[in-house]
């Protein structure tokens, strides 16, 4: 084996311009793939509307956008009830269901129970300083995070558009989301 | 410690509890310049997990420094970019 490289090789090997031109086509793809990869990102789907269930995709959703985040929460199903302005700010809580509640199924289940439940669980949060629903969805509109309302659903449960907090995305659907899991590195199903 | 750094700009977050501390340090540290430090006051527990955590896994953000009290959780965090 020579210790000097010919431009021109033998046995058809490539040349030193031909290496040189492969070397430079390949930083430029890596350095494509390094910048695009910068952004970390975080896709949610939020399909729960109960007091309890709307809290974690919407704690999560704020802390990856203080993290840097893009973050993008898809709400579908009950998961819209927390993208309406006004009923965010009502959302319930049943003991029916949850044996963890101090109260029994049978009792739990008499009318006016819900709003007994959600009384406590609000007085618990008042009392504990925990963010509001409304106060979460502001901040995380703030930060950035787009919401994401399921347009089928919007119409299957007959939601007016007009009613969502300002910043809210309508007019999507599961190829977006699937999309926004695709290029996510964190996928949550809540 | 106060002889390594100095203060900037004091957050008070006492009494917010998760994930408000570090949405808020976020939010605070965004208005400062490069070099900054800024002290965060909470009375969440949480928060000395919290905002190690979220400066561990943040760019442009250093924890300086961390202090339980009895009540109180002191957290300097210093702007680097």
């Amino acid at each position: 084996m020579s210790t000097d490289t010919p431009d021109a090789s033998a046995d058809g090997a490539p040349s030193r311009a031909e290496l040189a031109a492969r070397v430079g086509e390949l930083e430029d793809a890596l350095a494509e793939a390094t910048t695009e990869d910068d952004t970390r990102k975080m896709s949610i789907v939020a399909t729960k509307g109960t007091l309890d269930m709307a809290y974690p995709p919407l704690i999560l959703a704020s802390t990856a956008a203080a993290f840097g985040y893009e973050v993008t929460v898809f709400h579908t199903f009950w998961g819209l009830e927390i993208l309406h302005e006004e009923r965010s700010k009502n959302l319930k809580l049943s003991s029916v269901g949850n044996p963890n509640m101090p109260v029994p199924n049978a009792v739990a289940a008499l009318p006016g129970m819900d709003r007994v439940t959600t009384k406590m669980m609000e007085r618990r949060i008042e009392g504990n300083d925990t963010a509001t629903i409304e106060e979460l969805v502001e901040t995380s509109l703030d930060m950035g995070v787009e919401f994401q309302a399921c347009q089928m659903t919007i119409d299957l449960m007959d939601y007016d558009e007009d009613s969502f907090y300002d910043g809210v995305t309508t007019g999507v659907g599961a190829a977006t989301a699937l999309q926004d899991m695709a290029d996510a590195d964190i996928q949550l199903l809540v | 410690m106060s002889a390594e750094f100095d203060i900037t700009e004091t957050l008070d977050v006492k009494g917010a509890s998760c994930p408000m501390p570090v949405v808020k340090t976020k939010s605070a540290i965004d208005d400062l310049a490069e070099g900054a430090v800024l002290e965060v006051v909470a009375t969440d527990p949480g928060s000395m997990s919290d905002i190690d955590g979220w400066a561990a896994g943040t760019d442009g953000v250093e924890l300086v420094d961390q202090e339980e009290g009895d009540d109180v959780y002191r957290h300097y965090v210093r702007k680097t970019e």
